[in-house]
């Protein structure tokens, strides 16, 4: 993809040595809890701004991980709900806010004008499902999550960075 | 004798642009929707109107002919109402807006109505249902039990922890091809199928709570025609089997969980009374099940016509009937809410 260089990345800024990042991995995640382990990870380095979008086939796990991310996020268990109808659930929590959109129902990137991804992005986190709906209206830097049925419980999840994703993903344990 | 009542509804919060005018004495004097127009057949139900310009573009046009056919000018109405939350926001705004600008150019009163109680409401509408009764909201974006014990007092008593009932029915349809909205396809193919076939998981259905669960249910269906497919084909008896077998899934998950719903309820009269709603409701198999499920436990069980379980303004202008009565009127500032669950208890609409 351009401008999506995949392997090691020299990042750092100032007076902190410079980290060679892989812009692009994937990790095997055996079950739902390696899932749920994951999206905590993520949540914890998650901050304002950010676009993350989730890509897999029905059932791949897409909402899961939304699930466990904002339960991380949150610290407790609300209920998260598919926004597959609604196209875009929010979550005003008092430290972020979590915007959930599914675009699956979408037939063009113009539908999406209205349901606020700027709105997100300005004011808290959006977690994207189907984000190939948003055509050129996709943001460049964000973090892509692809997730792919392995067995019933097993995933394959391959991450890929943009810039402000590269360093922080760098210092995440996430073997 | 004073004259009931007559409001103009204004539905915008989702897929449907719709207006209606309905009256104190139950009377449905006009109840347009844009996607079972004849003219617009071409996009009936399969383009959602998502776009705020489309609900725009239509609303205006719409409230007109519902004003013809109920046969009234703006003078003649008591109050106006619409859909303030929850839904998508832009299309919220558009009929929001329409009715403020209405109420405030005809100096009628604006009520500010929320989508999920005119669900709750339309069998007061329809069958003069007396409160309090149990409601069963099964939707493409919902899937809730709520005790219904007044008007704005709903109590919360299930909801799902994850998928819709609708979007299940959907999404099954998709896996076996089917075309969207695949609520009827799936039905129409379970009618020659064997249900016993597959064994999909009844999720939740041990728990002592009344929630919901069908996101594994999905997952289900979509490993078993994985399955099919490794193994060669999949025929049209596989698709029916597997509807037939995902219905039949779903459907006891629905009547465990409305059973367990029913011991909360008061009974009024020794009868519980439980009412159907959302464009789940349409589908006659669960209308069967629930039919039997309230013989069995010595309940009444009520189910508007179809066209007003599935989004309308009819039931839009009828809370609004209730709410003039109850001398419920919101002023011009009313916000548009994406959320707006019924019960303030609950953590998500």
């Amino acid at each position: 993809m351009d401008g999506w260089p995949e392997g090691a990345l020299q990042t750092g800024m100032g007076s902190s040595p410079p980290v060679p990042v892989p812009a692009y991995r994937t990790l095997m995640l055996p079950d739902l809890q390696a899932t749920a382990r994951l999206a905590a990870a993520l949540a914890r380095v998650a901050r304002k701004g950010d676009c993350i979008t989730l890509t897999g086939d029905l059932g791949a796990g897409k909402t899961a991980f939304a699930r466990f991310f904002i339960h991380a996020a949150r610290g407790r268990h609300d209920d998260v709900a598919s926004p597959t109808f609604n196209l875009v659930l929010v979550y005003a929590y008092p430290a972020i806010t979590i915007w959930h959109f599914d675009l699956y129902r979408l037939r063009t990137p113009e539908e999406t004008f209205e349901l606020g991804v700027e709105d997100a992005l300005a004011e808290g986190i959006a977690l994207i499902e189907w984000p190939d709906r948003l055509g050129p209206y996709l943001p460049d830097d964000r973090l892509d999550i692809t997730l792919e049925t392995m067995s019933e419980d097993s995933r394959a999840v391959t991450l890929q960075a943009g810039p402000s994703w590269r360093d922080r993903l760098g210092h995440l344990d996430l073997a | 004798m004073p004259q009931p009542p007559v409001v103009l509804g204004i539905e915008t919060s989702c897929d449907e642009t719709a207006a209606a005018v309905v009256d104190g004495a139950r009377r449905i004097r006009a109840n347009v929707v844009l996607s079972q127009l004849e003219d617009h057949r071409p996009y009936g139900g399969v383009v959602p109107e998502i776009a705020a310009r489309a609900h725009v573009l239509h609303l205006d046009g719409l409230i007109e002919r519902a004003m013809a056919e109920a046969g009234i000018g703006f003078d003649d109405l008591s109050a106006i109402a619409a859909t303030a939350g929850p839904g998508l926001i832009g299309g919220v705004m558009v009929g929001l807006t329409t009715g403020k600008a209405l109420a405030a150019a005809c100096g009628k009163p604006l009520i500010a109505v929320n989508h999920l109680e005119a669900h709750a409401l339309t069998a007061r509408l329809t069958d003069d249902v007396a409160f309090p009764y149990l409601l069963l909201l099964v939707s493409g974006g919902h899937c809730q039990l709520l005790s219904v014990e007044g008007v704005g007092r709903y109590r919360r008593l299930g909801t799902t922890i994850d998928d819709a009932i609708g979007e299940a029915f959907d999404k099954t349809a998709k896996l076996l091809g089917f075309d969207y909205p695949g609520g009827p396809a799936v039905e129409k193919a379970a009618r020659s199928g064997n249900a016993k076939r597959f064994a999909f998981p009844r999720p939740l259905i041990t728990r002592d709570d009344c929630n919901f669960s069908f996101a594994g249910l999905k997952t289900a269906v979509l490993h078993a025609v994985r399955e099919l497919e490794r193994q060669g084909s999949v025929t049209a008896q596989d698709r029916q089997d597997i509807a037939a077998s995902f219905q039949a899934a779903a459907g006891d998950v629905i009547v465990d969980r409305t059973r367990r719903a029913m011991a909360h309820m008061p009974a009024s009269g020794g009868l519980v009374r439980l009412v159907v709603a959302g464009g789940v409701a349409a589908n006659t198999y669960l209308r069967e099940r629930l039919t039997k499920l309230c013989a069995e436990q010595g309940g009444v069980f009520t189910a508007p016509p179809i066209p007003l379980c599935t989004d309308n303004a009819a039931m839009i202008a009828w809370a609004g009937v209730e709410r003039l009565q109850l001398g419920l009127i919101d002023t011009l500032d009313a916000p548009a809410r994406a959320r707006w669950p019924l019960d303030p208890a609950a953590t998500a609409a």
